[in-house]
């Protein structure tokens, strides 16, 4: 089997945001899907803490320290984008202005139940930022997120079992096996790495699998 | 004639007392008034509750307020932040109470204290932990959380520019939430990195107008 490295699963992920689209990635993985944009397609990219048309991280000696993005990263504007205050950055999220929210997870169940925000470690320091905003109000939720723990236990729940960030939110998921849509009939899959069948992701994965009649392999370039 | 500079730091937070609620602005250390948030410590107060989206990065600004004990609580997004550890060990020494609002919630309530609304309901949060106890309400077939505004005694932001009337501009990502909490406290203190002349700030480019500011003091 072959799956997807990390860099792999963004670049993926990153194929499927469609031109003219405003999209927020989330902190952490999906911030990578923004180097991964097909050339020519103009996407705009939201960053919480008041940035429309967050470019890449700036080049050694422009780096500016009031230009952060949500995972307090310095970035670069592009031309054309924009600041604004966290009213205007959460009235944009929660209105549902933002076309896609590409988020991490820790879980993620049948029914589209994100859990992303809090484990049930009672000594962690919990932290929400603006995950449930984002899930909640962006007209789009995707996922991407490993498709196992270091453990081997499958992220795919029939029921989350972590607290929830907002139930039902989860369109697409986007793990290192697999492409699947949440669908009213239940998790289907459209693409599938090399070397897996059915049976072997169903083993991976809590919730029932159907696999789509036009599935595809999951393929990503070599990085 | 309106005046609303202040000499030096120490005149920029006088009068803040024990306990007060004091809003603080930025995301992480950009934009936060660190110069202001620290001058509270030579005031001697304590038992404070700060509002900001993180809970203090290294050991800067409201990191060393919790550092130095003068922090009873915390209500904000994201405790761990960039660097989080003055926080981090102070809960889990049980030091400091911690109250998690979800970022735009968190800036809607402080808006709506500014703005004199009473409440609102918002569909962030809605089923999940974070709406247990609160009252909700189904709107149009969705399910909404009633939240309260959140006002501050004291609001300590941080501009890049301000003229004697209190009017700012901000500079790139350092807006967030500083222009959010302006309106949002009793009295609202700026300290801006340049005091220019009455008149010389583009009207159309001012993003907090003075009637929101009560000092300005100049860091920088």
């Amino acid at each position: 089997m072959q799956p997807l490295s990390r860099r792999q699963m963004a670049w993926r992920a990153a194929q499927d945001l469609p031109e003219g689209a405003y999209v927020n990635l989330g902190i952490g993985l999906p911030t990578l899907c923004g180097d991964y944009i097909p050339p020519g397609r103009e996407i705009v990219f939201h960053s919480e803490n008041g940035v429309l048309g967050t470019g890449p991280a700036p080049k050694k000696g422009e780096e500016d320290s009031d230009l952060i993005n949500a995972g307090k990263q310095l970035v670069t504007l592009v031309p054309g984008g924009s600041y604004f205050h966290h009213n205007d950055a959460f009235l944009m999220i929660r209105g549902g202005h933002i076309d896609i929210a590409l988020l991490g997870a820790f879980e993620v169940s049948e029914k589209g139940d994100l859990a992303n925000w809090i484990t049930n470690d009672p000594t962690a320091t919990p932290g929400v930022g603006g995950a449930m905003d984002l899930a909640a109000g962006a007209k789009e939720v995707r996922v991407l997120v490993e498709h196992i723990t270091k453990e081997g236990e499958p992220r795919l729940k029939k029921v989350c079992t972590y607290p929830l960030t907002a139930p039902g939110c989860v369109k697409r998921i986007y793990t290192n096996f697999a492409v699947i849509d949440v669908t009213p009939d239940g998790l289907v899959v459209r693409e599938m790495a090399d070397g897996l069948d059915l049976a072997a992701l169903q083993k991976l994965t809590e919730p029932r699998l159907t696999l789509a009649n036009d599935w595809k392999k999951l393929t990503a370039p070599a990085m | 004639m309106i005046d609303k500079r202040v000499p030096d730091l120490a005149a920029a937070v006088a009068g803040i007392k024990n306990g007060a609620t004091v809003l603080c602005g930025g995301f992480g250390a950009v934009g936060e008034p660190i110069a202001l948030t620290e001058a509270l410590l030579d005031l001697g107060i304590r038992d404070l509750t700060i509002v900001a989206n993180n809970a203090g990065t290294g050991e800067i600004g409201i990191a060393r307020l919790i550092n130095e004990g003068r922090v009873r609580k915390v209500i904000c997004s994201y405790p761990r932040t960039t660097d989080p550890r003055a926080f981090e060990a102070a809960y889990k020494a049980g030091r400091i109470e911690l109250e998690l609002v979800p970022q735009g919630t968190l800036s809607e309530r402080l808006r709506a204290a500014g703005a004199g609304i009473g409440g609102f309901y918002t569909p962030t949060a809605a089923g999940t932990r974070l709406a247990e106890g609160k009252e909700t309400r189904v709107l149009d077939g969705k399910t909404y959380v009633l939240e309260k505004p959140l006002k501050g005694d004291v609001a300590l932001i941080a501009a890049y520019k301000s003229d004697r009337w209190g009017n700012l501009v901000y500079r790139k990502s350092a807006r967030s939430f500083n222009p959010v909490m302006a309106p949002a406290a009793d009295m609202t203190v700026v300290q801006v990195k340049m005091i220019v002349d009455l008149g010389s700030l583009d009207p159309e480019a001012i993003v907090t107008p003075g009637i929101f500011v009560d000092r300005v003091v100049m860091v920088r």
